[in-house]
Formats: C-alpha cells, structure tokens, sequence
C-alpha cells in the first residue's frame, strides 16, 4: 500500500480563525487584570463611593464611549463591504470620540487630585482604576490611528482583518468601561 | 547585529520616556528626576524601544506604516542574536538563556550556603545575604516558570503535532525576546544593591525597600507579559495546527502537560503583573493599596500574589510530569498507562490549582474560617498528583526498562517528587504549617518539588532532546555521571534540611543559634558537591555541541513525531504533512504506527519505526 497521500486541503484551519482565536484568547487574559482590579476596588472599600467623583462627567464620558463603539461597528462593516470611504468616515469618528473620552477622563483625574488624591484609598482605587483602563483607550487609539492611515492608503480592501482586530479590541475597552464605570461612580 | 539595534532602541526609549516622565513631574510642580517614578514610567518605552530595535520593526511593525514587507534573511550562528521566527530557534534561545540564569542563581546559592556554613556573619553581612537570597529565589522561580515551556514548549510541540510553526511566529519572537530586559532588570538591582524581600515581594517591605526593590517588580512584570503570549501562542497552537488524524486522544502526553501549563499561564499571570504594578504605583504614586495607616491591606498584596503564584507552581511542576510520563513510556517499550487518566490528572490539577492559594497565608493573620476550606483544598491535590504517579508506575511495571540518561532523570523526578509532595501534605495541614512556617523544612519541601521535579524535569528533557536540536549526541557516560551526582548532591543537601526546619531554623536567615551547625554544615557540604556536579554537565553540553558524535534521526527509538524527521530538523520540519494514525505508545501492539511520514510505505514506515 502506497502512502504517501497529500494532505487535503481543507484540513487547515483557515488564517482567520486562528487569528480569532488568538485575539480571544488576549481578551480572556486581560479580563483577568480587570477582574483582580475590581476585586481590589470592593475588597478595600466594599461598595463605598466617594461623593466628590464627578456624575456628569461620569455619564457623559461612558455615552460618549459606547457610542464609539457603534461607529467602530460602522467602520468593521464599511471595511467588509470594501467601502473606503465609509471605513475613513467612520474610523475617524471613532478616533474623535476616543480622544474626547480621555480629555473627559483627564478634566476628571485634575479635578480628583484635589477631591480624593492618591493618598486615599478611593483615590489609589480611582486612578489606578481609570489610568489602567485609559492606558487600554490609548493603544486602542493608536491601533485606530494605524487603521486610519492604512485605510486611506487602501491596504484593507483585499484583508479587513486588522480593521476587525482594531475594532473587537475597541470594544472589549468599552466592555471594561461597562463594569469600571458602575463601581467607580455609581454602586 | 539584531542586539545592538536593541540596546540603542531600549536607550532612546528610556531617554524619551524619561524625559516624558520629567515633563509630567515638572508640570505638576514635582521635582523633576526621581529615580524610582522616572525608570517605572520610562521603562515600557525602554522595553519597547528594545523590542523594535532588535528586530520587531524590522519584521513586523513596518508595514503597518506601508513600508514592504521583509522576509527573514539571517543564517547560522547570527540568528540566535536576531529576531527570528522559526520556532526550533526561539526553543534554543529560551534554553540558553535559562540556563544562563540557572547558573546565575546556582552561584548565588553558592554564596549562601557559604555564609551559613558557620554561625555568624562571617562571609556577607546580613544585607548582603538578603539581597543574594532573593535574587536566588527569584531568578530560580523565573527559571522553573519559563524555561521548559520556552524551550521545549517551543522546539518540540509544534513538531509533535505535526506542525510546521508555532500559529503566530512573530509573538513567539516577542515573548522570547522580552526575557533578555529581565536579566537586565535583575542585574541592575543588584547594581543598585538588590531588594532584601525575598522573591515573594511581600507588601509592605517592598513598598519601604530600596530602589533595587522596583527592578525586581519591573522584572516580574516583563517576565510575566513574556509568560502571557508565549501561552497564548502555544493555546493557540495546539487547538489549531494538529495534523490530520491528531485527535486529542492521541496528544503525546508532553504536550497536553505544556497545552495545560500555558492555559495556566494565559489566565493567572495577569495577577502577578497587577501585584507588581500596585506595589510600583504605592512605591512611586504615592498610593496606599498595602498601607494600613490610611486603609489599605497588605494581605491583599498576599492574596492576589499567591492567586498567580500558587498556579505558578503547577507551571513549574506540569511540564516536567509531562517530560516523565513522555520518557517512562518510551524507555519501558510500553504503552503509557491510563493515558486518559493522566490526562484528566493534569486538568484536575489545573482546576483545583486556582483554589488554594491562601494555604501560603495560614499564618498572616487572614480570616481563621479560610483556613479550613484552604486546608481541605489543598490536599485534595494529592489525588490527581498521585494518578500520575500511578500512570508512571503501571507504564514501568513489567516494562523492558532502558536506563538511558533522561530515563533516569525520569525516575529521579518520581523519587524527589515523592518526597516533596508527601512533605506538602503534612504542610498543608494548618497545625502542621503553623508550627513549621518559614522554617527550613519548607525550604526543602519547595526545593523538593521545584528542584528535584521542575528542574530534574528541565534537565531530563535537555538530554533526551538534545541530540534532536543539534544533531549531536550527549556523552551518556558523562551524562549518567551527572545524574547519579546532582542525585546524590540534591538529597544530601535538601533532606538534612527537613530536620534543621523541625529543630527551629529559620528561613532567609544569615545567621543561627550554634546548636543548628552540624545540620548546616552538611547541607553546605551537599550543596557544594550539588553546584559543582554541573561543571559535568557544563562541559558536556559545550563538548558535545562542538564536537560529539552525530546523532542518528532517532537515536532513541520512540515513536513521537519529532524523532520521524532528521537531526537537526529541516526548516519547515515536515517534508510532507504527516497523517496520525494512533497514539505514540503503541510499544509491542501489533502492526501499531504513530503516523504516516508521506515517505515510501507503510511498510517501510513501519520497519523504521520499530527500530
């Protein structure tokens, strides 16, 4: 009996799903630093929120937030249908609502340095806390600023792999804001 | 060459990042250069600028900013220095600078037992002796968690399943090339005059310790992103790049042990980078996570450590129980017993690895009602341990035993294993550990598990494959010299210390009353003869790399994949994708063949197999 069979083809996991499975094995990962965070934030203090901490600045930056991740969605589903002016459109939306989330979380941390400075527990909770989280928001904006860059020059419109990378690590940032933003300001 | 481009890249990075640093301090009115807050902040651009110097620019980051892609070019020797992709490479590279690091820390332990020869301060004052016994402990501890799943993780997996790469081979790069700025961090605090906290880190002395303190958590750190993407690349690896046939009830052993350890590692080591990042933030922040005075705790320092760190013993311990059970099998010709049991041993033991951390801490003054679930957790463990060594018992059991040198680097890890595990059941018996915390009977329970398994394991695995990663056979006389040496070595030293711990001796310790000499003399003298049994190996390695023998494609005649294709390997490993047929144990069944090469017939695959 003569062996040597080629492989069939379709036996390979396809790039993509590897690429995938990798990415949610990431977010796995990093949700375990979030986690510990928070168990470090109701482990300290229970459910104790300082009065001081900003409520609209709060919720305005969590609207602002979620509602980039809708026009994130938007650029995922421009770069799929292969529509680079949609995918600039929308990646550069992103990105403004992005940076307007972290001016809002910088205006918060000045006005916190004197209400709660890191010298008390909710401060130390406070701005580890939002700095963890804000430090994911800037490598989300730069991935989106590489994004943006490359969609112009039209290296999406065979592979919109990295724009759906970018786009998935967007959103897992705000699903972090879902739960930082009730413990911090809210419960 | 590649490392040169990485040291300007990490010196342009500190320089930028420190000087980012300066203009925050100085924009809120600090003084501008403070070492501590200034190397926290500037040390990821550092680490990152020696990233893209030593290559990740080169190969990866460049066409992100429409710059061609660039196809690896670099041969021989350089590639080792270079950031290369090839997953036999990277597997070298983690070796080298492991052991690297493992004689480091031998040294250091050197020194140690020097002073502790005799009562008295006499060869390093107290300081001294707290900085050169951390420094032992940590680098050790970086050892066990890294260099068998870097290693061999790397070098030999890929191959076992069939595969021609590692999923993402620019992340493997990465991961390895993390692990030259934890040396660098290591070395530099003992520059600075080390940390005196032992590995563990403990809040709050941590916190209060000199600027050696921060290097030490900046290391852990790094190491820990380094331990996060290599598991990663492995998970990934594993679930998605089996060749045909590879069904996971065929998976050599070696590698379901590896495909556990890197779950673990993916999932638990977030904890130890928080840890380090909430002592770098109360050291350099001014925050108060671990200071009681203004309602911190510090045995939350403790519980998110241990939440790691306990896991992290499973990371040093599974790798070289699959390493065991791999040679057991191969050198009895006997099929590897309740293989589906070993198996589930492997899982039970990584499920219950994330429930018993607090048995570190029975003494720390947490909540006594912990005690009693921490207790009955921890020795449920010994169940799934001891189907392991169930598994290693039925596959030696009327086996035809070879004795080569990793068979008996095998059975070494069976026998010190016993010993260090018997010993943890009592320690984790809360009147038992009340009595005997910090005294040197954990110290040798610990060196008995980690040493006489993990690194019995490690060393187990260097002379079974290395004829396979350098086409070269090991000198098995000087081989099985080292064995019975460090064998002899390792229980002179490490068992007198289960008595010394019961008489009183206190661990991390430069000095002792004078009725604990005699003990301590004979573990001195043991550990002597221990440290300079690796000069045997020192030499053989060098030796044999340079001038042994060639080694055949299977010299040992086993029938995992990685031994079916020449030594060294081809780059793309395979010639043609193999195809699995069965499991690798097949010893003494009848017309049993792990795999189909592509090459010749089965008849002839079967011949070759058999040896």
């Amino acid at each position: 009996m003569v062996a040597s069979t080629v492989l069939p083809a379709e036996h390979e996991t396809p790039r993509i799903t590897i690429n995938r499975f990798g990415l949610w094995l990431f977010f796995l990962s990093e949700s375990m630093l979030f986690a510990g965070l928070l168990v470090a934030r109701f482990g300290l203090l229970g459910t104790e929120v300082n009065e001081e901490v900003s409520q609209s600045i709060g919720l305005l930056v969590t609207v602002i937030l979620l509602a980039s991740s809708y026009s994130a969605l938007r650029a995922e589903q421009a770069a799929k249908a292969r529509d680079r002016a949609g995918l600039v459109r929308w990646l550069t939306l992103t990105l403004v609502m992005g940076a307007i989330f972290l001016a809002g979380v910088a205006y918060e941390w000045v006005e916190a340095f004197d209400a709660f400075p890191t010298s008390t527990t909710f401060g130390t909770l406070f701005f580890t806390m939002t700095g963890v989280h804000a430090f994911h928001v800037i490598t989300g904006l730069v991935f989106l600023l590489i994004l943006l860059f490359n969609a112009k020059a039209g290296r999406y419109d065979e592979d919109s792999w990295p724009v759906e990378a970018g786009v998935k690590y967007w959103h897992f940032v705000d699903v972090v804001w879902v739960f930082f933003y009730p413990a911090l300001y809210l419960i | 060459m590649a490392v040169v481009g990485g040291v300007v890249g990490g010196a342009i990075g500190y320089v930028l990042g420190a000087a980012g640093i300066m203009a925050i301090r100085a924009a809120v009115g600090a003084r501008a250069w403070e070492v501590e807050s200034v190397t926290a902040g500037a040390w990821l651009v550092a680490v990152s600028g020696w990233l893209l110097g030593v290559g990740a620019w080169k190969y990866w980051v460049s066409p992100w900013f429409g710059r061609p892609e660039r196809t690896y070019a670099t041969h021989g020797w350089r590639r080792y220095f270079d950031f290369d992709t090839d997953h036999k490479v990277i597997g070298i590279q983690y070796l080298v600078t492991f052991l690297v690091m493992f004689f480091m820390a031998g040294l250091f332990a050197m020194f140690m037992r020097w002073e502790l020869m005799r009562t008295g301060e006499d060869v390093v004052n107290a300081d001294q002796y707290n900085a050169i016994m951390s420094l032992h402990g940590t680098m050790m501890v970086f050892v066990a968690v890294a260099a068998t799943v870097g290693a061999f993780g790397n070098y030999v997996v890929p191959i076992m399943i069939g595969a021609d790469d590692m999923a993402f081979p620019k992340l493997n790069a990465l991961s390895y090339w993390l692990v030259p700025p934890v040396l660098v961090a290591l070395t530099v605090s003992f520059a600075f005059g080390g940390y005196d906290t032992g590995w563990t880190g403990y809040a709050p002395l941590s916190v209060q310790s000199d600027v050696g303190g921060l290097f030490y958590n900046l290391a852990f750190f790094t190491l820990g992103l380094s331990s996060i993407i290599g598991g990663l690349n492995i998970i990934v690896t594993v679930v998605t790049m089996r060749a045909k046939g590879m069904t996971w009830g065929r998976l050599p052993i070696f590698v379901w042990s590896i495909f556990i350890t890197a779950m673990m590692s993916l999932i638990f080591t977030q904890f130890v980078a928080l840890a380090m990042l909430m002592v770098i933030l109360d050291r350099t922040a001014g925050m108060v996570f671990f200071d009681p005075a203004s309602g911190g705790e510090p045995l939350l320092y403790q519980h998110i450590f241990w939440f790691y760190s306990h896991p992290a013993v499973y990371i040093m311990i599974l790798p070289a129980f699959g390493i065991t059970l791999e040679m057991i099998s191969h050198f009895s010709r006997k099929p590897l017993f309740a293989y589906k049991w070993a198996v589930g041993a492997l899982l039970g033991i990584m499920g219950l690895s994330s429930v018993v951390w607090a048995h570190h801490m029975f003494t720390s003054g947490m909540a006594e009602s912990l005690r009693k679930p921490f207790l009955a957790s921890t020795e449920l463990i010994s169940i799934p341990t001891g189907v392991i060594f169930l598994s290693a018992l039925g596959t030696l059991w009327l086996g035809k035993i070879k004795f080569t040198v990793p068979m008996l680097f095998a059975l070494g890890v069976l026998f010190n294993f016993l010993i260090g595990g018997i010993t943890g059941v009592f320690l984790a018996d809360v009147p038992v550990d009340i009595q005997l915390q910090d005294t040197y009977f954990v110290v040798a329970h610990f060196h008995y598990v980690i040493l006489g398994g993990g690194i019995f394991g490690l060393f187990g695995g260097i002379y079974y494959w290395f004829p396979k990663m350098t086409g070269k056979m090991m000198n098995s006389g000087l081989g099985k010299l080292h064995f019975w040496a460090i064998m002899l070595g390792f229980n002179v030293t490490f068992l007198p210390m289960f008595v010394i711990g019961l008489q009183g001796m206190n661990r991390r310790i430069a000095d002792y009353t004078p009725d604990l000499e005699p003990g301590n003399k004979m573990v001195s003298m043991g550990a002597f003869f221990l440290g300079s049994s690796f000069l045997i190996f020192i030499y053989n390695f060098i030796y044999s790399w340079a001038r042994g023998e060639t080694a055949p494609a299977n010299p040992w005649g086993a029938r995992t994949l990685e031994w079916q294709i020449p030594s060294p390997p081809p780059h793309e490993n395979f010639e043609v994708p193999p195809i699995i047929l069965a499991d690798p144990y097949g010893y003494g069944e009848a017309d049993s063949l792990h795999a189909d090469m592509g090459i010749g017939t089965l008849e002839e695959a079967k011949d070759s197999e058999r040896v």
